[in-house]
């Protein structure tokens, strides 16, 4: 039996793709939707700017405005800043710490496929009679009166996503805690699986209570529940405190990745050690710790009292400190390290100047008596976009540069990585730095025009010229992704020169084995050691070759997740009277998921064995096979 | 047959180790238990001698904090070696639980 490489139809690499198992793999998959997802969203944000960009404009109604900003907000959040991190997570992380694959293969795959199909369920509302239209944070009062079915496609389509990010997390968690290499010790963690760790466990505990607000959503809008309706005795705020104690640590779940990629970059372009790197973990954790305390900061103007007002600003800005204690590290790192202004690094020292700004303006709303004079204003809007797309958004980018030769053996074209750069940074300074005035000047979020007496035409103009920008970013990252495959010139282990962490040990892209031997971790940047200390090969060994067990591939995640699918529609349309085969299609798609959960559990599947020769023979044509059968 | 091939002979002093060990389990095994009885006791005299009710409920809620941790620890082996990651995460699920639910429950219905 022969499980590595051949030359395979394109039918078979689908196939491959559509059954893989194999944490790689599965971040391309990841990275692809996630990308698309990522273009929706910056069409429905370039849609935004054009209607903006003048008083009085028609380009969009307003119905149409309210479902354009809310489906930007959801899918930029859900559907391409998360699968996109996650996609860095499962291609680099298992790699980091010396593990052949993340903990549970098949929950990968099943994770994958259910936020796919939870975002696709949630776009399909375009083409089913209107999109959800009360704001991402889909506050319950609007959300309840909201007509059509867009809320239940939000509430429904987010369960299903929802579960495949939990489960992604609970994955990460496991494999972290149980799969280290020898000698891997917590202390030893590239900073990347440390902000994976933290930004797990946040998803762990901060996913069931939006799970829990969502629940209680569908069952108010679609089976008669009475959990947000005032008149019947319920309570519209639980909706808002359900959604922020999930909103907030949601924040730190994007940005903590962000952090862990830009301290890759930092020490590998400076070629020095990370500074402080205990403190950097420290912080990490606190920061992971002090998200869960500050959720009512996003609800200073409800009207919960000074007395919780004052806590919560309290602990609101106490954050500053473990992120000033990053910022530091960093910049200390930075002093005086052999610095090579690669792309990745320009996007690591640029973030750096984005995101304080962004956090500096955190600070001024945790605030409360000035969030009352900010809250619902475009300051806001400008606030968490420098927070999103000056941190998370740009080291997206950035690791997308750095990871891209470890993901598909090729490099990124330097030059074209540039002009994005440029573009993108000035652009997106363009766009936002100027909505903080907007703000001060009295504009509200969210409204679809504006009249030309209010004296907010100039800066919204500049604001779309800014977009504008950004896009013309992104669509040369594109060229440059589609010039790099099209060229396909195959790199080395370490195309940066300077890897210090595991992953830079191994063919791009490693073999699907990873390790044919377990590395042995003898301190931190452990492959930066065994360079310094001379050692060709890389790393040293934990153990002497042999067989290695592998998963086998399979199609039941993919099933598993288009039963929800399926069972989505029926409760979409459960109320509705027209459409009495609603029931059906609910115990259907429900019967698909639990039909394929008890073929999973029935049927014995093993895996497979490479065996050493095959081992020994793939590493003679450079390692690098991706296991297609 | 299986469980013959695992069973190993042990020194005499690995076995008087062993036995030492296993005591002082037992030993704290006793004495958590007898705690935890006398922390019921305390409970149920309070409420029996009528106590304001605004004294009872926070020492009670205590009374259930410590015994948590003492069941964790002598019952549930939680004090054993390789613990560490359980009980951190174990905490920290309650940790944020205790806060969401004091802050929900003073800031909702208050």
């Amino acid at each position: 039996m022969s499980s590595l490489a051949q030359k395979k139809g394109f039918g078979a690499v689908i196939w491959d793709y559509l059954t893989t198992v194999d944490h790689k793999k599965i971040a391309i998959l990841y990275l692809i939707s996630g990308g698309f997802f990522f273009l929706v969203g910056g069409l429905e944000a370039m849609m935004i700017r054009i209607q903006l960009m003048k008083a009085g404009n028609d380009f969009l109604s307003a119905g149409l405005y309210n479902e354009i900003i809310t489906m930007h907000g959801t899918t930029m959040i859900f559907l391409a800043a998360m699968p996109l991190l996650l996609a860095f997570m499962n291609a680099v992380m298992p790699l980091q710490i010396g593990a052949r694959d993340v903990a549970f293969p098949f929950l990968n795959s099943l994770g994958f496929w259910l936020f796919f199909f939870g975002g696709i369920f949630l776009n399909l509302s375009w083409f089913m009679g209107g999109a959800p239209d009360a704001g991402w944070t889909n506050y319950a009062s609007l959300a309840l009166a909201s007509e059509g079915h867009g809320i239940d496609f939000y509430s429904l389509g987010l369960t299903i996503s929802g579960f495949g990010t939990l489960i992604a997390g609970i994955n990460f968690l496991v494999t972290i805690i149980n799969m280290r290499a020898p000698g891997m010790t917590y202390m030893r963690m590239p900073l990347f699986t440390w902000t994976t760790f933290v930004a797990s466990a946040l998803i762990l505990l901060a996913f069931p209570p939006l799970t829990i607000g969502l629940f209680f959503m569908v069952f108010d809008r679609l089976f008669g529940a009475n959990f947000f309706v005032v008149e019947m005795g319920g309570n519209t705020i639980i909706w808002e405190h359900l959604f922020w104690i999930f909103g907030h640590p949601e924040v730190y779940i994007l940005v903590l990745p962000a952090f862990g990629i830009f301290s890759e970059i930092f020490a590998i372009f400076s070629r020095k050690r990370l500074f402080g790197y205990t403190a950097l973990v420290f912080a990490t954790i606190l920061i992971g710790f002090y998200g869960f305390m500050v959720w009512a900061h996003h609800m200073f103007t409800v009207g919960l009292g000074p007395t919780a007002n004052a806590v919560f600003a309290l602990a609101t800005m106490i954050i500053a400190v473990p992120t000033g204690i990053k910022i530091f590290s960093w910049l200390l790192t930075i002093w005086g390290g052999s610095i090579s202004f690669t792309v990745p690094m320009v996007y690591a020292v640029a973030f750096i100047p984005s995101f304080v700004a962004g956090g500096v303006t955190g600070v001024m709303q945790a605030m409360a008596p000035l969030d009352y004079q900010l809250h619902d204003s475009y300051f806001i809007v400008a606030h968490f976009h420098y927070v999103i797309v000056g941190g998370v958004v740009l080291a997206i980018l950035a690791g997308t540069h750095l990871y891209w030769p470890k993901m598909f053996g090729t490099m990124l074209s330097e030059k074209l990585g540039m002009i994005t750069f440029w573009f993108f940074f000035i652009g997106f300074h363009l766009t936002f730095f100027i909505q903080h005035f907007l703000g001060l000047l009295g504009m509200p979020r969210r409204v679809y025009t504006f009249g030309a007496d209010q004296g907010w035409d100039l800066f919204n103009m500049i604001s779309s010229v800014g977009a504008l920008f950004m896009a013309i970013g992104v669509l040369v990252m594109l060229v440059n992704v589609v010039l790099t495959t099209v060229k396909n010139v195959r790199v080395g282990n370490d195309p940066w020169g300077d890897g210090r962490t595991l992953e830079w040990a191994i063919p791009s892209p490693p073999p699907f084995y990873n390790f044919a031997q377990t590395p042995l971790v003898r301190g931190l940047d452990t492959y930066w050691i065994e360079k310094m200390e001379g050692n060709k090969e890389g790393m040293v060994y934990a153990e002497p070759l042999g067989d290695v067990h592998m998963p086998n591939g399979s199609i039941i995640p993919l099933i598993m997740s288009f039963g929800m699918f399926v069972a989505a529609f029926g409760a979409l349309y459960f109320l509705d009277d027209s459409k009495p085969w609603a029931l059906a299609v609910l115990i259907i798609g429900l019967g698909i998921t639990f039909g394929s959960m008890l073929v999973r559990s029935l049927k014995d599947d093993l895996g497979f064995h490479i065996t050493k020769e095959e081992l020994i023979e793939d590493a003679k044509r450079g390692g690098n096979t991706d296991g297609l059968k | 047959m299986a469980h013959d091939t695992t069973e190993k002979i042990r020194s005499h002093a690995e076995h008087e180790f062993l036995k030492k060990k296993r005591s002082a389990e037992m030993r704290h095994q006793l004495t958590s238990f007898a705690i935890m009885i006398f922390l019921t006791l305390i409970a149920f005299t309070m409420v029996a001698a009528g106590f304001s009710t605004y004294l009872i409920v926070p020492i009670i809620l205590l009374l259930a904090a410590v015994q948590v941790v003492l069941q964790l620890y002598h019952f549930m082996h939680l004090s054993n070696k390789g613990h560490g990651t359980v009980a951190f995460f174990m905490f920290s699920g309650m940790f944020v639980a205790f806060i969401t639910i004091l802050a929900l429950v003073t800031i909702v219905w208050w």
